[in-house]
């Protein structure tokens, strides 16, 4: 047998983190437009698109990610796709994250005044140029606080892509618990790392929803 | 795509959502007392228990649900405490939705005026039962919507415990798509249950919210 030294433990486990920040940022960004898109439909005038854009959001808020991730691993290969781990996981966290971040900047566009809306149509712009310039700035805006904890909850929710195969944070700490037997110090420091990047990012989402409750 | 297996599998299936509700039933219960009580302590206790209430909902909420099922099915043992697979669930289920829910009920119990309090003093109540009769079911009422979309959250996140083993419905469909080699067809399915669980499991909780504590979600 190897021995292991905590030195070793730690060095593996940072070595994988990379591979957690990598996917956290790479699904966080892919939500963030599909995310976009979703949300386009979600405010928009015909009905039919709002209802599409709803139940969207609706299948993906009410059915387990771990079964989101399966059929993107499962489901893809019958469309003729060669799909490997990192595959899924960046395409089943985008989908994801898209729903969750359309309906969290959904939110923001509902809590404007309508008047917003009124004022940019008697400035003669038209809607696209009403939502650029005035409607989605003011969106973002006051949705910073949420956004940032969905972060958060989207860094928290990569460790499920261990179970698909993904050689992530979780996954390698199975691997090198399963060759030290010392799941107490293993999980534990797992624990730490996935705290030290997620605290401070929660610290942040409070001020920032502080702030715009004393604004 | 093909479902000639269905009929066969389905009593696989029911059993493991049968699991799944008795997951979250017990989750549901431990996790509202458990976080009743935290808010409670974190409120009113003595300054080393509201730190350390503190300090738990802040690893909790920062660290993932698999990572904390790991440590206390596999970690435990360690210390001499060694717990069935469907107890370290729901013993982790419960602990991860109390850090969620002592935040929740906290708030509920800061946005009951405190003249209620008062009031109830001055009737001749004791503490305790200002606490249970008075206070309680008002901030109950309010953070009631906001209560059950964490059970169900919590519902959707119990997929996760069948990595531990567990006999529940994601282990069902793992057993199920190993067994019929129809893997997407199988997780399609069961996703389906797990949509159709969350549904009912939402309308369930309003109904019986409003029968009984008059709140409600829409």
């Amino acid at each position: 047998m190897i021995e292991f030294t905590l030195w070793d433990i730690v060095r593996n486990l940072l070595l994988a983190t990379r591979w957690t920040v990598l996917l956290s940022l790479a699904a966080f960004v892919g939500g963030a437009v599909v995310g976009m898109a979703v949300l386009f439909f979600r405010i928009s005038k015909n009905k039919w698109s709002r209802r599409l854009a709803s139940g969207y959001i609706a299948l993906f808020q009410g059915t387990p990610l771990l079964m989101q991730l399966f059929l993107m691993f499962f489901g893809l290969p019958m469309l003729g796709l060669r799909i490997e781990p990192w595959t899924a996981a960046v395409l089943g966290l985008t989908f994801f994250a898209s729903a969750y971040l359309a309906e969290i900047w959904r939110s923001g566009v509902d809590a404007l005044p309508l008047g917003q809306w009124d004022a940019g149509a008697s400035l003669g712009l038209h809607y696209l140029q009403e939502l650029r310039l005035i409607i989605l700035p003011q969106a973002f805006s006051i949705t910073r606080a949420p956004t940032v904890g969905f972060l958060v909850q989207l860094i928290k929710s990569t460790a499920l892509t261990s179970i698909i195969g993904f050689e992530e944070l979780v996954r390698t700490s199975n691997a090198i618990n399963n060759a030290t037997f010392e799941p107490f110090k293993v999980y534990g420091l797992v624990a730490l790392i996935f705290f030290l990047m997620c605290f401070p990012l929660t610290q942040y989402a409070r001020r920032l929803e502080k702030r715009a409750a004393t604004r | 795509m093909a479902f000639g297996w269905l009929p066969g599998a389905a009593g696989d299936i029911a059993h493991g959502a049968g699991t799944t509700i008795l997951l979250i039933a017990v989750t549901t219960l431990a996790g509202t007392l458990l976080s009743i009580l935290g808010a409670a302590g974190r409120r009113s206790g003595p300054a080393p228990l509201r730190h350390a209430i503190g300090w738990y909902v802040e690893v909790m909420r920062n660290t993932p649900f698999l990572v904390q099922l790991f440590f206390i099915f596999f970690g435990l043992p360690s210390l001499g405490i060694r717990l069935d697979p469907i107890l370290a669930a729901m013993l982790a289920m419960t602990l991860n939705m109390a850090a969620y829910t002592i935040e929740i009920v906290g708030a509920g119990l800061d946005a009951v005026p405190h003249g209620q309090t008062e009031a109830a003093l001055a009737l001749g109540l004791r503490p305790r039962q200002v606490f249970i009769k008075i206070v309680l079911p008002q901030a109950l009422k309010v953070i009631y919507p906001a209560l059950t979309s964490q059970i169900v959250i919590m519902m959707l996140e119990s997929a996760v415990v069948s990595q531990i083993a567990v006999r529940e419905l994601t282990y069902e469909a793992d057993m199920l798509q190993a067994r019929t080699f129809r893997s997407f067809e199988t997780y399609f399915v069961v996703t389906l249950v797990y949509l159709a669980l969350s549904l009912a499991l939402r309308r369930l909780l309003v109904s019986g919210g409003r029968r009984a504590l008059g709140a409600g979600v829409s």
